[in-house]
């Protein structure tokens, strides 16, 4: 009787947490008015493989020894993909009441094969294609092409609430369509999983999910996991019915810990006090409670609680760096030979070898500037362009939101000096060569103070004046880009640089 | 007796109003105010006096103190023609011009510009709905556009007007906006061409009844024009006129005039004078909130605009005040002001005056709105910009200094009311100082150079985030 309290306490420990990591990294991938990622932009940073990425070794070891101690409690919890699974799952169930899952025996080479392949792609500096299986990625992906439209569409909604009501505690954000690619990728990929997660809850985490795998060779050794006591097991099957992970052999009365992921549901599911979430040693202790056995329980949910708050205090450590209107023709992205990559970024193979295409850095750029690449080599790995916008000197926010070290911390006064390109001047798209106007807008929001008009022809003070760009001081900002009135294509455009270099 | 009469008229004869008015006029010749009209049985609405009419000299016209400017029609999505793109509302305009001719209003002024060139069509329809002789029409050559500078097209232009206005004569026809581009625009548009010799030509031949010429930008083409009325004699002549321009034109920008000036040199001559912008474009009726109570401690009863428009039709020799009304409460406002007039006294003119100099001293943009500087080549939204800017400068919610109490709130007030009334694309970041605006803002307001002060502006609060 007693353990049946304590097991469901457990299992609603483990719902509460897995809520408030979800909620927490939906609303940090959904947010389009910047303020969230203070409060849960520690989330992201507590996943497995962007902390491994960005060399937070102390949050991965951290991970590791929770799973060794805990088992793969990180997937029931941290991992907000493994939640989503777990929502879909649970809706079947809901809808379908007598729908149950069964065992079924691992697909270890299936789950290797994956593994193996993620890291040669990743290897091979493919970390774009790679992250198509990555866990928390995937979810950044989903969320950020399929649900943020219709976030900021609410958004836009409130906002002309209160605009009607004078308030200006809300405004409206740009809706950008960020092309085919990543948005068929995002629907490719939820239809998948959900299909997997619908017919048989776990399959993807344990046969697809690089991370499942790694954690899984772990958690077979774990301190903790779910056990059989032989002697009042039944072999009822009432826990196998239950197991998400269809990872419980009620034959042999065992659980297959490296599928685990110590949701509880099994424990809660036992009418015969079968099974148990203990320490090895306790196993072999008498069956008989002893009277200390809940506060050792109430121990141990709270070192659970404790452990995984302490790694969110560590993340957040490690985040203190933070009559009419003329028709205006859509600009046109240019053909830059070498694509930008945001301040921080370091470089172009720096930027390629870490970003698991999560978006976060896409769905917060408040410039609209970041978007996903369509590149092979670079697939959905930000990339960025000025038609919307351009990369203010003063901002930072992508650096603080980037979990992986993609996008490695920096402050205002290093990014405004961190060249990521330099501006090109197109003569036969310039206005004042082309059509004799004067303009000077790219001079005037230049915040380096590199470009200086000058006479189109030197021997004529009085013909019209042109940009000259001082490439030296130039740091890629795009202000010019953005404000040049030649449409569609600029005339004037900021070149990549493969690796940044501060002046 | 005389207004049942007219009542049970108006109810049967909807159209009638304007008759009676005409049939009236023959017989006071003398009287500055008409019998009174009512309208008590209309709901809350305030019973109105008598409309106050001026006497033309010329044609001994009487011309009712409000005349109605064509310019603001209302559309069918609610708001005036010039914001939208919707059509105009030609039901709303029947309406608002059988509630005018009605309650004595007979002048109507409109032009081939107006409405993106919808207004003198829509002014024709509602007014031939109603006897010829019961109104006046005023409508000008506004031969801005350098294709039209041609005779050929001039003519043209006259001619559609009448078409447009389903008439065959015009009673007020201006040379429109003397001055803007200066001394050489206005000789390419009616000296070179003859225009002025035809105008002239057809007031002989009765085709047109008076001529004159409004009047906005340099004043020496205004001092031209009034050193040869001996030689064209000028019937009328249409000026900007309120308590901020009387004193202040000039200090607000050098290259306006003061309209005391203006109005001195008329009535030196004896030329009637027609007003226009009696509002400055509506930013006499939206003042400071300060002024507001001042205003309503002296008269509760009466609108801001109201003490704008008894200032406008005080002096003698004003033939008519212009008002672009877009509702009926503009209408019924303004009919308060003017059924009949309450003249301003000296007091209360020093009152205005006073609170002219509080306005200045806001160094607020000039600009009214009249949108005739777009659409710029370029997409920027000229006079919205300025617009927003104005009216956070008057709320006095202009974040100034960072270390400012309120400052942190009125950024984002100014940020996110910036984007909410002109999208991101149409900002004064946009503004490239091409400067093809300049010559056609009726108010000389330096616009490239207020733009780009405002986009520094601007772009230091989006640092200082």
């Amino acid at each position: 009787m007693l353990n049946v309290r304590v097991h469901k306490m457990l299992r609603r420990i483990r719902v509460v947490l897995a809520a408030v990591f979800f909620l927490g990294l939906t609303l940090l991938l959904l947010d389009v008015s910047g303020v969230v990622h203070s409060w849960t932009g520690w989330m992201a940073k507590a996943q497995l493989l962007p902390a491994l990425l960005a060399g937070n070794f102390l949050i991965v070891a951290l991970l590791l020894i929770l799973t060794l101690i805990f088992g793969r409690l990180y997937c029931s919890t941290i991992c907000p993909l493994g939640v989503m699974q777990d929502l879909v799952a649970r809706l079947n169930r809901r809808m379908n009441k007598r729908k149950r899952y069964s065992y079924s025996p691992a697909l270890t080479w299936l789950r290797y094969a994956f593994l193996g392949l993620f890291v040669v792609l990743m290897f091979l500096g493919l970390g774009g294609i790679a992250a198509l299986i990555a866990p928390y990625s995937t979810f950044g992906r989903i969320t950020t092409h399929l649900l943020q439209p219709v976030w900021a569409l609410c958004n836009n909604g409130v906002a002309a609430l209160a605009e009607s009501v004078g308030s200006y505690a809300v405004s409206e954000t740009e809706i950008i369509f960020y092309g085919w690619l990543p948005l068929g990728i995002a629907v490719v990929t939820v239809v998948l999983i959900c299909a997997l997660a619908w017919r048989g809850g776990r399959t993807w985490c344990n046969t697809v999910c690089p991370v499942g795998t790694v954690l899984g060779l772990l958690s077979r050794f774990s301190f903790y996991k779910i056990r059989f006591d032989t002697d009042n097991c039944t072999k009822c099957g009432a826990c196998s019915r239950a197991c998400k992970a269809s990872c419980i052999d009620v034959k042999l009365q065992a659980v297959d810990a490296s599928r685990c992921v110590t949701c509880g549901n099994c424990l809660t599911k036992c009418k015969f006090d079968a099974l148990h979430y203990i320490a090895p040693l306790a196993a072999k202790a008498s069956p008989k409670q002893s009277p200390e056995e809940p506060a050792d329980k109430g121990r141990r949910s709270f070192l659970i609680t404790s452990g995984l708050l302490a790694t969110a205090a560590l993340a957040q450590e490690g985040k203190k760096l933070d009559g009419g209107l003329a028709a205006i023709e859509d600009k046109k992205e240019p053909s830059r030979q070498t694509p930008l990559t945001p301040p921080g970024s370091l470089s172009a193979r720096n930027m390629q070898t870490h970003c698991t295409t999560c978006q976060l850095c896409v769905s917060e750029c408040p410039n609209h500037v970041l978007r996903p690449s369509t590149k092979l080599d670079t697939l959905l790995q930000p990339t960025m362009s000025y038609e919307h916008g351009f990369c203010c000197p003063e901002c930072v926010r992508c650096s603080e939101v980037c979990p992986t070290g993609a996008i490695r911390p920096l402050t205002r006064e290093t990014k405004s000096s961190t060249q990521i390109g330099h501006a090109v001047w197109m003569k036969k798209n310039c206005l004042p060569a082309r059509d004799g106007v004067t303009c000077g807008n790219c001079e005037r929001h230049c915040p380096a103070g590199a470009i200086t008009m000058i006479p189109l022809d030197p021997a004529d003070e009085a013909s019209p004046k042109v940009p000259a760009v001082n490439t030296a001081v130039c740091i890629g900002c795009g202000a010019c880009e953005y404000v040049c009135p030649a449409r569609p294509y600029p005339a004037i455009y900021v070149e990549g640089h493969e690796v940044h270099h501060e002046k | 007796m005389n207004h049942i009469d007219r009542r049970n008229f108006l109810k049967f004869f909807g159209a009638g109003a304007a008759a009676t008015l005409a049939a009236c006029k023959g017989k006071k010749v003398s009287d500055t105010t008409q019998s009174a009209l009512s309208a008590q049985g209309k709901g809350k609405e305030k019973a109105y006096g008598a409309m106050t009419l001026r006497t033309n000299p010329n044609t001994n016209d009487r011309v009712s103190l409000l005349g109605y400017g064509m310019m603001r029609l209302p559309t069918t999505d609610g708001t005036a023609a010039r914001e939208s793109d919707a059509p105009i509302d030609q039901e709303q305009v029947n309406r608002l011009v059988d509630f005018a001719l009605e309650h004595g209003v007979n002048y109507f002024d409109t032009s081939p510009a107006y409405c993106k060139g919808e207004s003198e069509r829509s002014t024709g329809i509602a007014l031939s709905r109603h006897p010829r002789s019961s109104y006046y029409i005023a409508t000008k050559l506004s031969n801005f556009n350098e294709q039209t500078w041609s005779r050929e097209e001039s003519i043209k232009m006259f001619e559609n007007s009448l078409r447009q206005l389903q008439t065959d004569y015009i009673d007020y026809y201006l040379l429109h906006g003397c001055g803007m581009g200066g001394m050489e625009a206005f000789k390419s548009r009616y000296e070179a061409n003859g225009m002025l010799e035809w105008c002239i030509e057809q007031r002989r031949r009765g085709r047109i009844r008076n001529l004159g010429f409004s009047y906005h930008g340099d004043i020496a083409v205004f001092d031209y024009l009034l050193a040869r009325h001996d030689e064209i004699h000028w019937d009328f002549v249409q000026i900007e006129l309120n308590y901020l321009d009387w004193e202040f034109a000039d200090e607000i920008n050098p290259r306006n005039t003061d309209a005391r000036y203006l109005y001195g040199e008329l009535k030196k001559r004896g030329i009637p004078a027609v007003i226009m912008e009696p509002l400055l474009g509506g930013r006499l009726a939206n003042v400071p909130q300060y002024v507001v109570e001042k205003m309503k401690s002296r008269r509760p009863e009466d609108s801001v605009a109201s003490w704008a428009f008894r200032y406008a039709g005080t002096p003698d020799g004003i033939l008519t005040v212009l008002s672009g009304m877009t509702y009926m409460e503009h209408l019924q406002d303004n009919l308060h002001s003017y059924c009949p007039l309450q003249p301003v006294s000296k007091e209360e003119e020093d009152f205005l005056y006073d609170i002219a100099r509080q306005i200045y001293d806001l160094e607020l943009i000039p600009c009214n709105d009249c949108k005739y500087c777009m659409p710029c080549p370029y997409g920027v939204n000229i006079p919205a910009i300025f617009v927003h800017y104005n009216k956070v400068k008057n709320l006095g919610r202009l974040p100034r200094d960072k270390g400012d109490e309120n400052y942190k709130k009125y950024r984002r007030e100014y940020l996110v009311g910036q984007d909410r009334s002109v999208p991101r694309l149409r900002q004064a970041d946009h503004c490239i100082g091409c400067g093809q605006c300049k010559p056609h803002c009726p108010q000389n307001i330096q616009i490239p150079e207020e733009l780009h002060k405002i986009d520094a502006f601007v772009e230091r609060l989006k640092r200082e985030g």
